[in-house]
């Protein structure tokens, strides 16, 4: 009864050229309208705007103390919790909407890949990501002009926000394939989020093995270096693992609408 | 080019233990305005969700232009202008945005977009809204901007799914007026439960009742065929309780019915196929001394034929 439906292409030694071509032409077509939508709702602008005022709170009380330092640490570290309920904001909509307004339908019957379509949204939302992290960058330069800050943290830092960001959206994107109610949709990607950032206190109570799974899960626990300037392949790896599995889902999910 | 644009063999489709479209087959050609006619919960939807490569089959196969819908999907969706059941609409954008990404998803850019989104909007009839925000439009212009989408890449075979359920009766005239049109240059699949609509439109009918093919034909054949009774209208000056008295006295008469029409008193008379009842009716009202007026046979409309065949009891469908 349930037949592969997802049809290998052919690939002859041009078609592979041909196959990039329209592949990259249809994941930009669906990253356009995304990102169209998002800049022009006023939904963004709101999300963006919270995101910013409690980032810039984070900042202010960090510099605050009696004896400040010149780094994006102070706030970049707590700012990453504001991540689980930014990124369920921000990825609500994403695959929900289709689904309720029957768009969904629309385009799985274009002649488009569904993993495109699922790539298209994602990079849409990592450049929400990037130009809300640009804004932020605001505080950095105010650390610029009344301090001496390293370069190196600030260079790491932003790198680990823009990863743990990235993951954060990639487990939205799948909560969002997983419902047409756009609030059940940020509800469990919040519960996910919390989960996953939980677990890194759990290894703090526990030892052994057990430790060291909770703490390698962890979505926080790999984004402490990041902050202190220093650069771990693993940490840039297990972000990377952690955006491809939630896509991977993702794809799996909006697909198997075709053989079920 | 292959000439069959729609082909369908065996299909069949379960949801789960539901049986939802029962082994049906059918092919539609080139050119062709092909009507689906069946009540609600038939297996329109379905079929044409297996058509358009959004839903497997359970058994059986489907072709749009000789691409299988699984094992070549992409390239059968390519030949396919889709208007689903809930007409799927990005309601926040504006017409012209919302073509513009449909049509950049189907490989169409630049100066050629363009102009194709010129030529669908001018065929539905959008153009003083090309630039209104989809959310704003009554439902009948929204069904034009999803009419507009399907048209766009100038596909082979159209499909439409109940393109005029939900609007309101005068923008459902002009919807059809629509379709009709279409219909002259393209392939047209058009699903409906409203029976004048398959008659206005199409040239071919296909029947499904409870996922099973159950009549095929052109509406004209088919009211030959499926002709159980003869209709005898008649236009009579007299008492009517005794018209109506001596019409059921007749021979081979089944009912007789007085009705009060905007144009003056009306019989209808009905008899067992085959039976011209003219001729008798006509020499008992002159024979009663009363004055006929008008005297004529109904051809059977669709919806009655509809009905006999999705009502018919069970030997009546086993004899087809
Ligand atoms: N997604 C689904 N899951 C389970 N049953 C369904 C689904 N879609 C339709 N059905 C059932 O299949 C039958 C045919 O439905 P459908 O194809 O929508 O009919 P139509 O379009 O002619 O109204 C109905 O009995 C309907 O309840
Ligand atoms: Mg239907």
């Amino acid at each position: 009864m349930n037949r592969p439906t997802v049809s290998m292409p052919r690939v002859s030694p041009g078609g592979v050229k041909t196959y990039l071509a329209s592949t990259w032409r249809n994941t930009f077509a669906i990253f356009w309208k995304e990102s169209k939508t998002y800049f022009t709702s006023p939904m963004a602008y709101i999300i963006g705007g919270v995101f910013l005022a409690i980032t810039g709170y984070l900042f202010v009380s960090s510099i605050s103390v009696p004896f400040p330092e010149a780094s994006i640490r102070g706030w970049l570290e707590p700012s990453t919790t504001v991540f689980i309920l930014w990124a369920p904001a921000i990825t609500m909509r994403l695959l929900a909407e289709e689904q309720k307004l029957g768009t969904l339908e629309l385009l799985m019957t274009s002649p488009i890949r569904d993993y495109e379509i699922v790539l298209g949204k994602f990079a849409a939302v990592l450049a929400i990501l990037f130009a809300t992290l640009v804004l932020t960058l605001f505080y950095s330069i105010m650390l610029f002009l009344y301090g001496d800050p390293d370069f190196g943290p600030l260079l790491t830092g932003y790198l680990g926000i823009f990863l743990f960001g990235g993951a954060s959206l990639s487990i939205g994107m799948l909560a969002s394939s997983l419902t047409s109610n756009q609030v059940v949709a940020a509800i469990v990607s919040f519960g996910v989020l919390l989960l996953m950032l939980l677990t890194q206190q759990a290894a703090d109570i526990t030892s052994g093995l057990a430790a060291q799974v909770l703490e390698g899960v962890s979505l926080s626990g790999h984004f402490e270096d990041f902050s202190r300037g220093i650069l771990d392949t693993n940490n840039v790896v297990y972000y990377l693992s952690v955006m491809a599995f939630f896509l991977f889902l993702t794809i799996r999910n909006v697909e198997s609408r075709r053989w079920r | 080019m292959p000439d069959t644009m729609i082909e369908v063999n065996g299909l069949t489709k379960y949801y789960g233990e539901h049986l939802a479209v029962d082994n049906i087959s059918f092919h539609v050609e080139k050119g062709e305005v092909v009507g689906f006619l069946g009540p609600n919960g038939s297996g329109k939807t379905t079929t044409m969700r297996i058509l358009t490569g959004y839903l497997p089959p359970s058994t059986g196969a489907a072709s749009i232009a000789g691409h299988d819908t699984m094992t070549g999907s992409l390239e059968a969706r390519r030949h396919i202008g889709y208007l689903p059941e809930t007409v799927p609409l990005y309601t926040d954008m504006t017409v012209e945005d919302y073509l513009q990404f449909l049509g950049t998803i189907r490989g169409m850019r630049g100066p050629y977009l363009q102009k194709r989104i010129d030529v669908a909007i001018e065929r539905v009839k959008l153009g003083d809204y090309r630039k209104s925000l989809i959310h704003k439009l009554s439902k009948g212009y929204r069904q034009r901007t999803g009419l507009a989408q399907a048209i766009l890449h100038e596909p082979e075979v159209l499909i439409l799914d109940e393109p005029t359920v939900g609007i309101d009766p005068i923008q459902v005239v002009e919807t059809r007026e629509l379709i009709k049109e279409l219909g002259r240059e393209q392939t047209l699949l058009l699903s409906t439960h409203i029976l004048p609509e398959v008659s206005a439109v199409c040239e071919r009918v296909l029947i499904i009742n409870e996922g099973i093919l159950v009549a095929e034909d052109t509406p004209d054949n088919l009211a030959v065929r499926l002709r159980g009774t003869e209709q005898v209208q008649a236009e009579i000056r007299g008492p009517s309780a005794d018209v109506i008295r001596e019409l059921r006295a007749l021979e081979g008469v089944t009912s007789a019915r007085y009705i009060d029409t905007a144009t003056g008193p009306r019989y209808t008379i009905e008899s067992p196929s085959g039976n011209d009842l003219r001729e008798k009716i006509a020499e008992m009202v002159v024979m009663h001394g009363w004055g006929l007026l008008q005297l004529s046979v109904v051809p059977m409309s669709l919806e009655e034929i509809f009905l006999e065949l999705t009502t018919a009891d069970d030997e009546e469908a086993s004899a087809r």
